[in-house]
């Protein structure tokens, strides 16, 4: 493995993703679990310029580190809870927890590093802004425009789920 | 950089996201621990858009659709919070046990 720009630039972002993520586990107080993980979502945007998808990378910060991180501090903030989510009494359900997980991520590291990979990299000189329209507004407009529908059950979905209940 | 790499990353990603949803009791948190999830699989999808047999870009436009249906997920997941949060007062997630026999 040759220490080059892209192995620097890979290492740095995902000791930062690793990191926050790991950070929003240890926090106790609830604020700065959310700031971490929105730090992790950010540090990913950048994982994603690495890997040559420009325009993902551009809504990675905008839907993650825009909207959904301030969604959840909207949640926090409207809704009445301890400051300090501290986890006593529950010492055996978190060790099973962590046995269960620690198994999966084995297993899943055991099979990405002995499975053979064969095939080779794409030309990502084609990878423009322009071709991914093509492919959203030509191949998959139709998803496209079910998304749209999606989003708008969400919208109203959202709102009449929040809205105050009148007493009947 | 190898494609093992990026998957590494997001099977670690993945993996941290599914500690927190099992052992935080902030139903906030866990709802944001999924979306962690859902990044660490985006992230699988938009490395095998650059790597693979047969790569393409098509891998990028499936994960921008499952970026907005992760926002829309949250946006739900909110607002059921919110109605749950004036009817019990609570969004400890080990006390939602109204559907418990």
């Amino acid at each position: 493995m040759q220490w080059n720009g892209e192995f620097l630039a890979f290492f740095l972002l995902s000791v930062m993703a690793i990191g926050g993520a790991v950070f929003m586990i240890h926090f106790t107080r609830v604020v700065h679990m959310v700031l971490a993980l929105a730090f992790t979502f950010l540090s990913i945007a950048g994982i994603y310029v690495l890997l040559h998808a420009e325009f993902v990378a551009a809504v990675q910060v905008l839907i993650y580190t825009g909207a959904v991180s301030i969604l959840m501090l909207f949640g926090i903030m409207l809704t009445k809870h301890r400051t300090s989510d501290h986890s006593d009494s529950r010492s055996r359900h978190q060790l099973l927890s962590f046995v269960g997980v620690a198994a999966f991520f084995g297993v899943i590291m055991w099979v990405i590093y002995h499975t053979p990979f064969s095939g080779g990299k794409a030309e990502t000189a084609k990878y423009t802004v322009a071709n991914l329209g093509e492919w959203v507004f030509k191949q998959y407009v139709i998803p496209f425009e079910l998304t749209s529908v999606l989003l708008l059950a969400a919208l109203v979905g959202a709102v009449i789920l929040a809205k105050k209940e009148r007493d009947a | 950089m190898p494609v093992t790499s990026y998957l590494a990353l997001g099977a670690i990603l993945f993996s941290i996201g599914l500690y927190g949803v099992l052992t935080k009791r902030n139903a906030v948190i866990v709802l944001f621990s999924i979306e962690l999830m859902l990044n660490a699989a985006n992230l699988n999808l938009v490395a095998f858009s650059k790597f693979g047999l047969h790569p393409s870009q098509v891998g990028q436009v499936f994960s921008l659709f499952s970026i907005t249906v992760a926002a829309a997920e949250a946006a739900i997941g909110i607002a059921i919070l919110f109605a749950l949060y004036r009817n019990r007062g609570t969004v400890e997630a080990d006390r939602m046990n109204s559907l418990k026999g």
